[in-house]
């Protein structure tokens, strides 16, 4: 009975609140692509703004990452992958998802760290937040690793939202299943697109900063 | 006709993955048989059980299987051929690739060369309760009838052998994991959509909402991809999923 249970909750919150905030995050980082630097800043100070902020990233980040992230991490472990044998698409995104999760896993703990925590250290304001990522970006090997996790987080979240609909008995027959494979095959694209436009945005010399604490900050990653 | 006559006689190659009991560890032999037209997998591992000399000519052990129709309705000659988990006798030599290759299921316990013990499976059938509880102390009369076009799409489930091959290609069901595995969740909508077995359908939904039940699908689908009776069991397990799932609220809501 836990083992039911746990699982409906893993995938319950993959979608909500997870799946939310991903969107979320996509708009925020997409505000720097139709507002600039400033229109950057001003979404980050406004979901700031937000009250009990505190607990909107406790209870919609925080704790549902954590509990996703860790049991989505034993889930993994419990594949054992058949490709060799079965090169079926449905298993490639079987394998692809648990695959694209440990990436995501990694870079959620790295992308944190290097951002929201910093924040928290108050090593970084929340204006300072678009010159720290002009920093990041432009450095190719980083940039290469944001473009493969923001590809393998957004394949995560879109088939991981199709085989919510299975698994929560909503998409029951073959037909429906293939529709919501095509739907969220299109919601794959345009995310991974979205965030890739704003992460090229962030190239922008606009973004760049002299603040010292991140060429402080900079010479640290 | 005359082409055929003049025809060398060709052979078959064959290389067999064999194990001696539990608990040894597995290897391969090499079998060259001559070829006869028709022949499948069990009349060729027949004959090496009339003439057991291996490829190098040496005498061996023949090589020990399970079967039993012969016609792929009991499941019982499930096993690896060329990568594929299906029945033996349904392997026809003509459409397979050469050296066939013939390995046991190692997802279930192997006893002896290609003979596998099943018995998970028919403990999977007991736990869900994949049967139709009618006995009583008195006659309990007609049951309540069944809609034909129900009956069309349950007849498809009922066609399950309990062969192994969607277990076998599952990647969820292994040593790391307890899932019951697709079959039997399959057989639990079969006898929740029977109009009689409808009745206990709470007890097969809490029995696949136990430990090892129904959350243990991954959604790869190949399941139903290498069912060898093309029962829809993907479908199942969404079904099954959605059962659950309102029985869940149901439970929580005192419904």
């Amino acid at each position: 009975m836990r083992g039911f249970y746990s699982r409906k909750i893993h995938s319950l919150l993959g979608v909500i609140p997870l799946g939310g905030f991903f969107l979320e995050h996509m708009l925020t980082n997409f505000s720097a692509v139709e507002g600039g630097a400033s229109g950057f800043t001003d979404s980050v100070l406004w979901l700031n703004s937000l009250p009990l902020v505190f607990f909107l990233e406790l209870f919609g980040i925080w704790l549902p990452l954590l509990y996703h992230g860790v049991y989505g991490l034993y889930i993994a472990y419990q594949s054992k992958p058949n490709l060799n044998r079965f090169k079926l698409e449905r298993n490639w995104r079987y394998t692809l998802q648990r695959v694209t999760g440990v990436i995501t896993f990694i870079f959620i703990v790295w992308h944190v760290f290097e951002t929201r925590f910093q924040v928290t250290l108050g090593n970084v304001k929340h204006e300072e937040l678009g010159g720290l990522m002009h920093n990041i970006v432009t450095q190719p090997l980083l940039l290469t690793f944001y473009i493969i996790a923001i590809v393998a987080a957004s394949f995560h979240f879109a088939n991981g939202l199709w085989s919510f609909l299975i698994s929560w008995g909503i998409t029951v027959g073959p037909r429906s299943q293939r529709v919501s494979s095509v739907i969220c095959l299109g919601l794959f694209v345009i995310v991974t697109v979205m965030f890739l436009v704003s992460l090229v945005t962030f190239r922008d010399s606009e973004f760049q900063t002299t603040a010292t604490a991140l060429q402080s900050l900079k010479t640290f990653i | 006709m005359m082409a055929e006559t003049a025809q060398a006689p060709k052979n078959v190659k064959f290389v067999i993955t064999r194990q001696d009991d539990p608990q040894s560890s597995s290897y391969t032999e090499e079998f060259d048989l001559p070829y006869r037209p028709g022949m499948n997998v069990i009349s060729a591992l027949m004959e090496i059980q009339r003439n057991p000399v291996n490829a190098k000519g040496d005498n061996t052990v023949p090589v020990c299987w399970d079967s039993n129709c012969l016609e792929e309705v009991c499941g019982a000659c499930s096993m690896v051929i060329n990568g594929k988990p299906r029945q033996a006798c349904a392997a026809l030599i003509d459409n397979l690739e050469q050296p066939v290759r013939i390995e046991p299921m190692k997802t279930f316990p192997v006893v002896r060369d290609l003979v596998i013990d099943r018995s998970r499976m028919f403990n999977a059938l007991k736990r869900v309760k994949a049967w139709i509880p009618i006995d009583g102390t008195y006659d309990l009369g007609p049951g309540p009838r069944m809609p034909e076009k129900k009956r069309q799409w349950a007849y498809e489930l009922s066609k399950c052998m309990t062969c192994g091959v969607c277990l076998e290609a599952c990647p969820n069901v292994n040593a790391k994991t307890d899932f019951i595995g697709p079959a039997a969740i399959s057989q639990v909508r079969l006898f929740n959509a029977h109009p009689t077995g409808e009745m206990n359908a709470e007890e097969r939904l809490e029995a696949l909402m136990d430990d090892g039940g129904i959350d243990g699908c991954g959604n790869s689908q190949n399941c139903v991809a290498a069912c060898p009776k093309g029962i829809p069991l993907t479908t199942s397990i969404a079904e099954i999923n959605k059962q659950t799932t309102k029985h869940m609220f149901k439970r929580w809501l005192g419904v």
